[in-house]
């Protein structure tokens, strides 16, 4: 298995937003972490990349427990929420930066070529919109060859175009093997994509399992409800 | 640790702000060799300008680095480089190119107008040494002060409130106990006093090496004793050291435990 998490903890001064997480992420799959805002997501996905320090519980990635460590993270590639850069740099420094830091091989070239990113590599990132910022995001994240992925809503901005390789690029990374973890509110992009879903709510797991198995417990048709149904309490 | 520092170092020696430090220290340089005419008086009228600038720079460039990288330590921390190794780069950043804006600003007038050849160059140089030793405190105290408040101006506040404690108000604290308990010795009170806060520990040590320390009567006289041995430097250098230790160690240990 790729992660597997034990009894995760974690409070924000008087706001439990996990309340004991046990959840395993095999190897090759492609999962969906959903929840309504504020069930604790991105701090689920922040604490397995040690940005955000459990008060209780344990985590693995790839058989290594991370507590301490930071090594294991030159096997994640991460898609950060809002894309938050650096605004006084270029893109190609930025994407320079990166590929220094890490010290491993990258493929960039062909991923600004597939987003079409050339003309704002000489631009500064804060005057890039939104839309390109998430692209130049996706780079960062794609250009690297790692066994884990995750992305953190990466289709916040994107045209449809880019939704269309986005979606090829993450197919592409499952052919290879890889395994990849999902937020995100796009129920259409989420059914398309997705091999598992992992339902949060309050700080736990409410549901995991296949989306057939989710509109057979919900006894709904369409994904998309079946989400909403969730949580009424219907299936139970 | 060192490819952030160079980033940070690069990323701070292009800003605008990074040229105006070192611009202002070249032209007060400059203006107080032209005015005094003499390398050592000016070396004492930059002793008190330093002193209180150099501390209210680290402070305010600390704080404001902190929280303008704000994204790029986000970026950072999602790749595999230890926290510390973040946090310690970026500090390392910021007190180098402030320091090489000093020494740079300061030094280029007054080798210029030849201080290599006259015989104040170890005052010149003790002075540079203080300089960059309050920039390295000053920084570390601001940096941990913003790693600890989430709120930009509250963060601000502090360390603001920080500066003027240990240069304005601590000196008012000093003198009123001084003359409130005059009837008691306080060689000792005033030497460990002195030795605590390291803007007046810093003035303490120049003015001593300047030999003025005549004007400073009694006191003048203890300090002297104290301070002006190699022991008493050494022990100061080494307070001085002391003060630059632990706000590192505070940032390691705040960087630790925070959560982004």
């Amino acid at each position: 298995m790729t992660i597997e998490i034990n009894n995760l903890h974690k409070k924000f001064g008087k706001n439990q937003v996990l309340k004991g997480v046990d959840l395993t992420i095999d190897e090759g799959r492609i999962y969906a972490i959903l929840g309504p805002n504020g069930s604790g997501k991105t701090t689920l996905i922040k604490s397995i990349l040690g940005m955000v320090i459990p008060n209780k519980g344990q985590i693995s990635v790839l058989e290594e427990p991370i507590k301490k460590g930071w090594k294991y993270r030159k096997k994640i590639d991460y898609l950060p929420q809002i894309a938050n850069f650096p605004p006084n740099i270029k893109v190609k420094e930025l994407i320079h930066m990166i590929k220094d830091l890490r010290n491993s091989p990258s493929e960039e070239e062909e991923l600004i070529k597939l987003f079409g990113l050339e003309p704002f590599l000489k631009k500064k990132l804060s005057t890039l919109s939104g839309g390109t910022k998430q692209k130049v995001n996706i780079v960062l994240t794609f250009m690297f060859d790692s066994p884990l992925i995750i992305l953190d809503e990466p289709t916040t901005g994107l045209d449809p175009k880019a939704l269309i390789r986005l979606k090829e690029l993450i197919q592409k990374e499952k052919a290879q093997g890889k395994t990849i973890l999902i937020t995100s509110h796009i129920m259409q992009f989420v059914e398309e994509t997705a091999d598992e879903i992992v339902y949060l709510l309050e700080g736990e797991i409410y549901f995991k399992g296949s989306i057939a198995k989710l509109l057979e417990q919900t006894e709904q048709t369409n994904f998309e409800h079946a989400i909403a149904a969730i949580t009424t309490g219907s299936h139970a | 640790m060192l490819k952030i520092l160079k980033y940070s170092f690069y990323d701070l020696i292009r800003s605008r702000w990074s040229y105006v430090y070192f611009l202002f220290y070249l032209a007060l340089g400059f203006v107080l060799l032209f005015l005094n005419n003499d390398v050592s008086k000016a070396v004492i009228t930059l002793m008190n300008v330093i002193i209180v600038l150099v501390p209210l720079i680290g402070t305010i460039f600390g704080v404001m680095y902190y929280y303008n990288s704000r994204e790029f330590t986000e970026l950072l921390l999602a790749q595999p480089i230890k926290r510390s190794s973040i946090f310690l780069g970026q500090y390392f950043g910021v007190s180098g190119s402030l320091t090489l804006s000093l020494v740079l600003g300061l030094g280029i007038p007054f080798v210029l107008y030849g201080l290599l050849r006259s015989n104040a160059i170890f005052d010149f140089t003790l002075l540079l040494v203080t300089g960059a030793f309050l920039t390295f405190i000053f920084v570390g105290l601001s940096f941990v002060i913003a790693i600890s408040n989430e709120n930009k101006i509250k963060g601000f506040g502090y360390a603001v409130l920080l500066w003027l404690f240990l240069a304005v108000v601590y000196d008012g604290l000093f003198l009123m106990s001084l003359i409130m308990f005059e009837e008691y010795p306080l060689d000792t009170f005033s030497l460990v006093a002195t030795a605590l806060n390291p803007i007046d520990l810093s003035r303490i040590l120049i003015l001593l090496k300047l030999d003025i320390s005549a004007l400073l009567g009694y006191t003048g006289a203890i300090f002297k004793k104290f301070f002006g041995t190699d022991l008493g430097f050494v022990i100061s250098l080494t307070i001085l050291l002391l003060w630059t230790i632990l706000p590192i160690l505070g940032l390691q240990y705040k960087a630790k435990r925070k959560d982004f």
